[in-house]
């Protein structure tokens, strides 16, 4: 592929995927079955235009708009859908609320399920084994890796995505927000928030 | 397939690490083999659960010593040549030497954004009833499939609760091997963490996963 420049040169053996991924393509494209317009087209969606601060949007809207926030938790895909946000990966989607009692977090622990429409592509730690083999044994432990940590007699709620429906959590929204725009609430909204492995920033945190 | 990929419960692989203002993709390649697996389902006519399938389906050791995108452009590989789309001879030659099988369709620029915004939902009509109500108390079945599954080996002979009827819902083991949709009940079951884990679990923890209806039976 000329037009594209492979670079990550630290390690030898990542040299071999780039050269075989590469021969790849060159070999799917002299076949006619992909137009390389149509990957750039793919990456270009994924890394500029779907990711958290759509999420971040439904979130803001179910803090401000309680007709909204009825909609979302009696059924969350259209309600999502309504800002236009919909698709793969995101066919059947859940939202979970969080209270005081409650805290909600989402894994995959047989692949890497995630809500594309609302969060994009997940993190790597979303992927790994570390994250994957301890959040359904020892949430805890790993909120504590996020730097996070809940009150003794909080239920923790896990979700293992194990078919295709996708969960989005709604977190809390903070305490001194009161009369604030979408737009201004859904700066505190994070994307770990909408996993549930972090918290929203509070007020004090947006410059 | 008891595997790698299905992790739940496993020990020593250190603490979760997240990444400070993460890039979507950490090297071109592996855009490329993002792009690639999602714009070759469109020829290659393959389901989400053969995919799937297709990454998980090697060794322990081999699954764990590979990045994402690396299972990724594995899966892709071998999904490629089980269709003879593609030959090992011209992946090392990095050119075309065989005449292309005909495809009936491929992605065109044009197409993706309505290829993405449609998706591929899975849930299907169905005349059938539900055999388990919210409240049931269930247990998942012992079962230890040679190929596909999404039933996590953590909660097999394990007593939970459905938590909700989702619907009925393409059923992966059978979708995984070619063999159908054969759509089943899907229900969200929840598990003390106790059950799951024993006495020294946290107490206030509760687990789900998304079952289909085979994968469980009445407790």
């Amino acid at each position: 592929m000329s037009g594209h420049d492979y670079h990550d040169h630290d390690h030898s053996e990542l040299t071999e995927t780039q050269l075989r991924v590469r021969a790849l393509e060159t070999v799917l494209t002299e076949k006619g079955y992909v137009d390389p317009a149509a990957l750039d087209l793919l990456i270009e969606t994924y890394e500029k235009k779907v990711g958290p601060r759509n999420g971040a949007r439904v979130v803001a809207k179910a803090w401000a708009d309680p007709a909204y926030r009825a909609r979302l938790f009696k059924d969350a895909t259209p309600a999502i859908a309504e800002l236009g946000y919909a698709g793969r990966q995101g066919e059947h989607i859940v939202a979970l609320e969080n209270t005081p009692q409650r805290h909600n977090m989402v894994v995959c622990t047989l692949c890497s399920c995630y809500p594309w429409p609302v969060l994009g592509l997940p993190p790597v730690w979303y992927k790994s084994a570390p994250y994957r083999s301890r959040a359904v044994a020892d949430p805890r432990g790993v909120l504590k890796d996020f730097g996070v940590s809940l009150p003794k007699d909080t239920e923790i709620r896990v979700w293992d995505s194990t078919a295709e429906i996708r969960y989005l959590v709604i977190p809390m929204r903070p305490a001194g927000t009161d009369g604030w725009s979408e737009e201004k609430l859904a700066e505190l909204v994070t994307r770990d928030s909408m996993i549930g492995t972090g918290l929203p920033k509070q007020p004090k945190d947006l410059k | 397939m008891n595997g790698a990929q299905d992790m739940g419960g496993l020990h020593g692989f250190g603490p979760v690490e997240p990444e400070q203002n993460e890039p979507v993709f950490h090297a071109d390649w592996e855009k490329r083999a993002f792009a690639l697996t999602l714009a070759m389902g469109t020829p290659g006519g393959w389901n989400i659960d053969m995919a799937r399938s297709a990454r998980e389906n090697r060794p322990p050791g081999e699954y764990l010593s590979m990045s994402y995108y690396q299972l990724w452009f594995a899966g892709l590989e071998t999904l490629l040549k089980e269709r003879d789309l593609v030959n090992d001879d011209e992946i090392v030659a990095g050119h075309s030497l065989h005449p292309p099988k005909p495809v009936k369709r491929t992605l065109s620029p044009g197409d993706v954004a309505q290829v993405l915004y449609r998706g591929g939902p899975t849930e299907r009509a169905t005349n059938t009833q539900a055999r388990f109500k919210v409240g049931d108390t269930v247990r998942a079945k012992n079962i230890n499939p040679l190929t596909h599954t999404r039933l996590p080996r953590y909660v097999r002979g394990h007593e939970g609760t459905i938590e909700r009827v989702i619907g009925c819902h393409v059923f992966p083991d059978s979708n995984a091997r070619g063999a159908g949709e054969n759509p089943q009940w899907l229900y969200t079951v929840r598990f003390d963490g106790r059950e799951l884990w024993g006495e020294g679990a946290d107490p206030t923890l509760k687990v789900s996963v998304d079952a289909w209806e085979p994968y469980l039976e009445r407790a």
